[in-house]
C-alpha cells in the first residue's frame, strides 16, 4: 500500500473511533528504511525495515493512559482506545498529573528536504560503502573498518478528537565509517564524527558529509593515532570541535535542561537536574558569549519538525541567552505541570512508546572567531576531535569525555597529534569558562541516532549543531601509563 | 501466540522457490507499563507488539528483513509476500557472503514460563500503597514476552515467558535515594511491601549529612546491581572473538598474557539459569553454560556462526554481538553479615551509573557512584555519600586488588526495554576492591 494511501486509510479509521474522554488522540507511525554495510570489503546482507504502528492516548478528569497496537483495522484502534481510557479511568485518583490538562488540535504539514528526490538504489549505496572499505584496508596495521549508510523515511500522522490533523514526512540519511590500526600493542579507531553525520535529506548529505574519501582519510588519522603518544595531564586550554561540542551540549545541557527531569520523572532511570525551577531568568549557566537555541527550523539537521508528538508547532527559541539561562526544554503538558514556558519538544521514538521531554535539536549559536584565531589565541593547550567516550552524573554535572583524536597547541601553533585524550569538569562551572566561539566557517550540523531515556526506554533522534569552541583551564589527561 | 508464529512459518515454507532458503526470528510482547513519580502515577499504558526478523538466501547472497506484524494473517501474509519480492531484487544484486552460516540440522524446542501477574488495578493499588506517602519513583512491567524461530528446514523454536518488573527509588533529597526491584514470575502484594520495608530502612540512613570525598584511592564494596554495571562494561565486546580477533576486545591484554585477573573471578555464560531463549538467530542452540573466565584466566570467548565462518572456528551458541545474555560470577566466601567489618573504613556502593571506557585497551572505566552509597568507618555506616566519579582499570580492581567476593550471587533480571522487554539478566556477587580511584 502506497504510504498517502495509507494515512488516509487511518484518518478514514479513526473517524469511526468512538470515546467519550475529554480528550483523545491517535498517532500513526510507519518508517521504512534501508540499510547497507561493508566490513573488511565484505558486504553484509542488505538490510530492509518497516515499523509501523499507533499510539491512541487519553485525557480525562485527571487521569491519562496509552494503549499501542500495530492492529490498525479499526477494531484494532478502538481496541487500543478502549484500553488508554480504561488506563485513564483507572488512575484518575493517583495520577501526578493537574486534574485538567489541555492539549492542542493543531493542523498541518511538512516534508524533509530531498524527499521529492529519487532516493539512491541499494546498489549505489552498496557501491559507495564497498569503494570507501577498499580504500581503507591498505596497510596490514589496518585491523578492522567499514563503511555503511542508513537511509529512513517515515510519515508520522497526529490526529485529535477536535479536528488536531498533522502529516509529517522525514527522510534521514547516516553515513558511518571507520578505521582500527593496531601497532606494537595499541589499537586506536578513528570514525566519521563518532556516527555523528545524520541528517535530514536526501543525496546532498553524503556529499556534505564527504563520505567519498572517508575510508582513506580515516585510516591515515588512526595509524597517526596508533603511533602518537598517550595525552599528556594537566590543566589547559581545550579548542573542542564541533564533533565533539555536540556530545557537550548534549550531555551537559540538553539533558539538565529538559523540563521532566526537573520535575523528577526521570530520577529512577536517566537521572535529575542540578537546574532548578527558579534558576530560569536569571542564572549564569555561561559565560556571555554563550547562546543556545531550540531550533526544530534548520530543514537539514536531524530532528527538524514542524509540529512535537502532541502536536504543539516548533519554533526556534533561546534557552540560553549570553550565557543567562531563560527557559526549559519542556513540552505541554510539562510546562502545565511546572508552570514554565517551554518548548515543543514532546517527542517518542516511535508509535510505541509515550511522548516524553526530549532535545530535538539543541544549538550553539556561533561566534566571531575564526579557526586559526582560536588556535593562536592558545599558548598552551589541546584541540580535541570526535567523540569517543561519555560520562556524567545523574544530576548531569560532573562530567568526564574523551575523544578520538587530540593535538597539542603551543604558543598559538597546532603541534603533535595525541592519542586518548580526556578531559572532566561540572557542567555549573564549565560553560563558564567558555572564551571563545567559533564562526559560521567553523560550524557543523551533527547529531546521533540514539539519546536513551524514559521508562520504558527510548531510543531517540536528536540533532546538535555547533561551532568549535575554546574553554579555558579544563583538567586534561590521557589514557593509562 | 505460538500458533501465529507457527502460522507465519508455515506460510513462509509455502512462499519459497526453489533454491530458496529463509531464517525467521520472530519476538513479540503485550506489556503493561506503569511510571511512577512523587509516590503517584506518571504514565500508565499498554504496548502489545510482533515482530519478524526474516533473512532470505540463496546460495551465498541473502538479504534481511525487519517487519511489524498486525497480528491479523490476512494482513500480515501479504505484507511479508511483499517483502520477499523486495529481497529477492535486492539478492539478484548482492555479492555473495562468504561468512554466512546458518544452522541446518534440525533442532526444534519449546520453552514456556507462564506467571501469575497482578491485574493492572491490583498492581496500581499495591505500588502506590506502598510508597507510604514517600516520593517513590520507577517503572512497573509486566507481561507475556514470547521469542521464535523458524527455518526452511522445518526447525521451529519457542520461548514464552510471562514476568514482571518493578524498578523504583525512594528520593530524600536532591540525588538522595534508595534504589529498590522488585522482579519474578509470581506476584505477592506481601513480598511487594517486603522488599519496600527493607527500602524504607536504608531510607532512614540518607537523613545524616552527606559526605563529599576528596580525590584518592579507598577500599570499597561494591553491591551486586554496582557490580553489574562495571561487568557490563567487560561484556562490551570483551567476549566477542570477532573484537578479540579485530584487537578491539577491552580484555586484549587478558588474552595476550599481558594482565592477569584475580584467581577469585569466574565468570560463565549461565543459558540454562537466565530467562533469555536458548536459541540464537541462525538457529544453532545455546549450551547451558559457556565458562569465559576460570580463577582469573580466560578460557571461552562467544562465538557466533559468522565469525565462526570467518575465522574457521565452531560457534557456540552466541548471537550476532557476541555478548553475554546470562552472564554468571561466582561467589567467594564473604558472607553478607560480614560486609561492613571486612571493609573497615571506605565506601559502601550500592549501585553505579552511567560507566564508559576511559581507556578501552586497559580496561580502564569511568563512571559515578548513585542511589544509596554511603561512607564507612570502623565497619559502621557514618554517612551518605555526595556522588563520586571513579577512574579505573577493572584489571586492577579484578586482579590485584579485589579482596573478596560475597557467598551468595544475586539474580538481577534486566529492566531494559528499549525497542522491546529485555530477557537478559545476571548472577553476581558483591566484591571487596582496595584501593579503589575516585578522581573528582
Amino acid at each position: 500500500m502506497q504510504k498517502t494511501d495509507m494515512l488516509d486509510l487511518i484518518h478514514q479509521r479513526f473517524k469511526q473511533l468512538k470515546s467519550d474522554a475529554a480528550f483523545w488522540s491517535l498517532r500513526f507511525v510507519d518508517e521504512r528504511s534501508r540499510y547497507v554495510s561493508v566490513r573488511q570489503n565484505v558486504a553484509d546482507a542488505p538490510r530492509l525495515a518497516r515499523d509501523c504502528g499507533a499510539m491512541l492516548t487519553v485525557y480525562d478528569r485527571g487521569g491519562y493512559g496509552y494503549a499501542a497496537t500495530a492492529d490498525l483495522s479499526t477494531s484494532g484502534l478502538q481496541g487500543a482506545l478502549d484500553r488508554a481510557g480504561e488506563w485513564a479511568r483507572a488512575t484518575a485518583g493517583s495520577s501526578v498529573l493537574p486534574p485538567a490538562v489541555s492539549m492542542p488540535h493543531p493542523r498541518g504539514a511538512r516534508e524533509s528536504p530531498g524527499t521529492r528526490e529519487t532516493p539512491p538504489t541499494s546498489r549505489e549505496l552498496l557501491d559507495l560503502a564497498l569503494a570507501e572499505s577498499a580504500a581503507a584496508g591498505f596497510d596490514d596495521r589496518i585491523v578492522d573498518w567499514h563503511a555503511s549508510i542508513e537511509v529512513a523515511e517515515a510519515d508520522h500522522l497526529l490526529l485529535t478528537n477536535q479536528g488536531g490533523d498533522v502529516r509529517q514526512h522525514f527522510r534521514f540519511m547516516v553515513p558511518d565509517a571507520s578505521a582500527t590500526a593496531h601497532a606494537d600493542g595499541e589499537t586506536q579507531t578513528r570514525t566519521m564524527s563518532g556516527r555523528g553525520f545524520c541528517r535530514q535529506g536526501g543525496r546532498k548529505v553524503l556529499d556534505d558529509a564527504s563520505f567519498v574519501g572517508a575510508g582513506r582519510r580515516l585510516a591515515e588519522e588512526a595509524l597517526t593515532l596508533v603511533h602518537a603518544p598517550n595525552c599528556p595531564a594537566g590543566t589547559m586550554d581545550v579548542l573542542l570541535m564541533p564533533d565533539q561540542m555536540m556530545l557537550q551540549i548534549h550531555e551537559s545541557i540538553g539533558h539538565p535542561l529538559e523540563l521532566d527531569r526537573i520535575l523528577g520523572d526521570e530520577r529512577n532511570y536517566a537521572g535529575t537536574s542540578f537546574v532548578t525551577p527558579d534558576m530560569f531568568g536569571s542564572y549564569r549557566y555561561g559565560s556571555d558569549l554563550l547562546d543556545v537555541s531550540f531550533d526544530p527550523t534548520h530543514d537539514e539537521e536531524y530532528a527538524s519538525y514542524a509540529f512535537d508528538d502532541e502536536g504543539a508547532a516548533a519554533t526556534k527559541t533561546l534557552l540560553i541567552e549570553r550565557g543567562i539561562l531563560q527557559r526549559p526544554l519542556g513540552g505541554e503538558l510539562s510546562q502545565q505541570r511546572a508552570g514554565l514556558p517551554g518548548v515543543a519538544n514532546t517527542r517518542a521514538c516511535s508509535w510505541n512508546r509515550p511522548p516524553i521531554d526530549r532535545m530535538a535539536n539543541l544549538n550553539v549559536e556561533p561566534g566571531e572567531s575564526t579557526l586559526p584565531e582560536m588556535i593562536a589565541a592558545i599558548g598552551h593547550g589541546i584541540l580535541m576531535q570526535t567523540n569517543l567516550s561519555w560520562s556524567i552524573d545523574d544530576s548531569r554535572n560532573k562530567f568526564q569525555f574523551g575523544c578520538e583524536w587530540g593535538q597539542l597547541i603551543e604558543d598559538g601553533k597546532l603541534a603533535g597529534v595525541v592519542r586518548n585524550p580526556n578531559y572532566r569538569g561540572v557542567s555549573a562551572t564549565f560553560w563558564r569558562s567558555l572564551k571563545m566561539v567559533g564562526d559560521r566557517s567553523t560550524f557543523a550540523m551533527l547529531g546521533t541516532p540514539t539519546c536513551g531515556k524514559g521508562e520504558p526506554n527510548q531510543g531517540i533522534r536528536v540533532g546538535h549543531a555547533s561551532p568549535a569552541c575554546v574553554f579555558a583551564d579544563v583538567s586534561v589527561f590521557g589514557g593509562e601509563q | 501466540m505460538e500458533a501465529r508464529f507457527l502460522e507465519l512459518a508455515a506460510m513462509l515454507d509455502r512462499s519459497l522457490q526453489p533454491g530458496e532458503i529463509y531464517t525467521a526470528c520472530f519476538s513479540a510482547e503485550d506489556t503493561d507499563f506503569i511510571r511512577f513519580n512523587n509516590g503517584k502515577v506518571r504514565q500508565p499504558g499498554s504496548v502489545s507488539q510482533s515482530h519478524v526478523s526474516l533473512d532470505l538466501i540463496r546460495g551465498k547472497r541473502h538479504a534481511t528483513c525487519d517487519l511489524t506484524l498486525s497480528g491479523d494473517a490476512k494482513v500480515d501474509h501479504p505484507e511479508i509476500q511483499a517483502a520477499l519480492s523486495d529481497l529477492r531484487a535486492l539478492i539478484a544484486d548482492a555479492p555473495e557472503d562468504p561468512y554466512l552460516l546458518f544452522a541446518t540440522d534440525v533442532r526444534s524446542s519449546v520453552s514456556r514460563r507462564p506467571g501469575r501477574l497482578p491485574s493492572r488495578d491490583q498492581a496500581i493499588g499495591a505500588i502506590v500503597d506502598s510508597a507510604h506517602g514517600l516520593d517513590l519513583v520507577g517503572i512497573y512491567a509486566a507481561g507475556r514476552i514470547c521469542r521464535g524461530f523458524a527455518n526452511s528446514f522445518g526447525q521451529r523454536n519457542w520461548h514464552e515467558v510471562e514476568n514482571f518488573n518493578f524498578d523504583c527509588s525512594y528520593h530524600h533529597h536532591q540525588d538522595k535515594a534508595v534504589k529498590a526491584s522488585y522482579a519474578g514470575f509470581e506476584w505477592s502484594d506481601a513480598a511487594l511491601a517486603a522488599r519496600m520495608d527493607m527500602a524504607r530502612d536504608h531510607f532512614g540512613r540518607l537523613q545524616s549529612a552527606p559526605r563529599t570525598l576528596d580525590p584518592g584511592r579507598y577500599s570499597a564494596y561494591f553491591a551486586p546491581a554496582a557490580m553489574s554495571e562495571l561487568l557490563d562494561m567487560m561484556c562490551w565486546g570483551g567476549f566477542s572473538e570477532k573484537q578479540k580477533r579485530v584487537k578491539q576486545s577491552p580484555l586484549q591484554r587478558l588474552y595476550e598474557g599481558r594482565v592477569g585477573l584475580s584467581p577469585l573471578v569466574t565468570m560463565t555464560e549461565n543459558s540454562a539459569g537466565g530467562v533469555a531463549p536458548a536459541f540464537q538467530g541462525e538457529g544453532y542452540l545455546k549450551p547451558d553454560r559457556l565458562a569465559l573466565i576460570a580463577a582469573g584466566q580466560p578460557v571461552s570467548t562467544m562465538i557466533s556462526p559468522r565469525t565462526a565462518q570467518e575465522y574457521q572456528l565452531r560457534e557456540n551458541g552466541a548471537d550476532g554481538d557476541e555478548s553475554p545474555e546470562s552472564v554468571e560470577m561466582a561467589g567467594g566466601a564473604l558472607a553478607d553479615a560480614d560486609i561492613l567489618s571486612a571493609l573497615g573504613t571506605g565506601i559502601y556502593v550500592s549501585n553505579l551509573w552511567y560507566c564508559n571506557f576511559s581507556d578501552r585497551m586497559n580496561c580502564r572505566v569511568t563512571g559515578m557512584t548513585r542511589f544509596a552509597s554511603f561512607w564507612v568507618e570502623r565497619g559502621n555506616i557514618v554517612a551518605p555519600l555526595n556522588v563520586m566519579r571513579f577512574d579505573d582499570s577493572l584489571f586492577r580492581m579484578l586482579g590485584r586488588n579485589l579482596e573478596a567476593l560475597t557467598d551468595t550471587p544475586e539474580l538481577l533480571l534486566d529492566n531494559h526495554s528499549y525497542d522491546r522487554r529485555s530477557t537478559s539478566s545476571a548472577r553476581l556477587p558483591g566484591a571487596l576492591v582496595r584501593d579503589f580511584s575516585l578522581t573528582l
